[in-house]
């Protein structure tokens, strides 16, 4: 397999899901997202209400992928920061330990300033957590709920 | 690459439909968001130019049901088969669960099957992954056009490794929910393996 699979275990959720709630307060943000770079939404704060999440978070991993893409052509490592200034509402897109995507939308209720200066230190803390939970995924003795899985359990999936 | 949440107890896995251009990926990942239970699927996004040709990626969420309390969802993406968009195909493989090659059966598009092809195992290769392990299955689509070639002479050109493999109308709908249950099955079971590793 080209990468380990990432497993989220509850104690590592909650403490993302601490980051992305405290990151929507003290950036005075709308909503927080944090993605895998392979497009699966893994954690989401603030008023998520009227957003497509999962698409957002596909869309989000494709233009990640697409300016990794730019980079390389450039012989640039990765543009790690993207911002798209709308008429309401901004995107804020942080990349973190090359592994995880931040994503922050906001309005003019804050500043871009603000929000950059709080993403960098949701960023320290996440990497810090992705880190731990990429540590788990290469333990070769933790179990994975596949394990438990048996043939019989996949064909039942697919009986009509 | 899946993803397993815990606390939500969601498996997520990721299939990509590649083949050449106009063969019908987009038909397939269509057909099925037509099909499916509204409560099964979200929405289905086209990054596609003005002539409806895939310029980026089609993505369709899905899911299938549930296992050991574990709801499991695939996300469906398609690569955009013209020969110049290479970058972004190489793009949309990364984290890949499981390949459907989604043929086209007509004579003149025998030359673009091949190219499609090599051009999918070179582009794996570069991503690690070997499309002789890996989770894969052929579809022929097509097959009610005039023209076409017999099944026994595509799958001598193309399915050398004896993959599962499927005849399909996708603008029908004919063998495309059979693709999709046959690759799912294979990328569960190729999980499960790994787990019991």
């Amino acid at each position: 397999m080209a990468s380990p699979q990432m497993v989220m275990y509850e104690e590592e959720f909650a403490q993302v899901q601490a980051v992305t709630n405290r990151l929507v307060q003290d950036a005075n943000a709308r909503v927080v997202f944090v993605i895998d770079k392979n497009g699966q939404l893994i954690s989401a704060s603030g008023d998520t209400r009227d957003i497509d999440t999962t698409s957002l978070a596909s869309l989000t991993a494709g233009t990640i992928a697409a300016t990794g893409g730019i980079a390389q052509l450039l012989r640039e490592q990765e543009f790690a920061t993207q911002y798209h200034e709308g008429v309401r509402q901004n995107v804020h897109i942080q990349v973190v330990s090359g592994r995880v995507i931040l994503v922050v939308i906001f309005d003019n209720r804050t500043s871009l300033g603000l929000v950059r200066l709080r993403v960098k230190r949701a960023t320290e803390h996440l990497t810090r957590i992705f880190e731990m939970v990429m540590a788990k995924a290469q333990d070769p003795f933790r179990n994975s709920p596949f394990s438990e899985i048996t043939d019989d359990d996949i064909d039942n999936l697919f009986n009509d | 690459m899946s993803f397993i949440n815990y606390l939500s107890r969601e498996i997520n896995c990721k299939i990509v439909y590649y083949g050449p251009g106009l063969c019908g990926k987009t038909t397939n990942l269509q057909h099925i968001y037509n099909r499916t239970n509204p409560d099964a699927k979200g929405k289905m996004i086209s990054l596609a130019t003005e002539t409806e040709r895939t310029l980026f990626f089609d993505f369709l969420p899905l899911e299938i049901g549930e296992i050991r309390g574990f709801k499991t969802r695939f996300h469906l993406y398609t690569v955009p088969g013209q020969v110049f968009y290479d970058a972004s195909r190489k793009l949309i493989l990364k984290g890949v669960d499981g390949v459907v090659f989604v043929a086209d059966s007509q004579m003149l598009r025998a030359e673009a099957n091949s190219e499609s092809m090599d051009n999918l195992r070179t582009n794996l290769a570069e991503q690690g992954y070997n499309l002789d392990t890996i989770p894969y299955v052929i579809q022929y689509n097509k097959r009610d056009m005039p023209n076409i070639s017999p099944v026994e002479e595509l799958r001598q050109m193309l399915n050398t490794g004896n993959v599962p493999e499927y005849g399909a109308v996708a603008t029908t709908g004919e063998g495309v929910f059979e693709t999709l249950k046959s690759i799912a099955k294979l990328v569960l079971t190729e999980l499960k393996r790994g787990a019991a590793r």
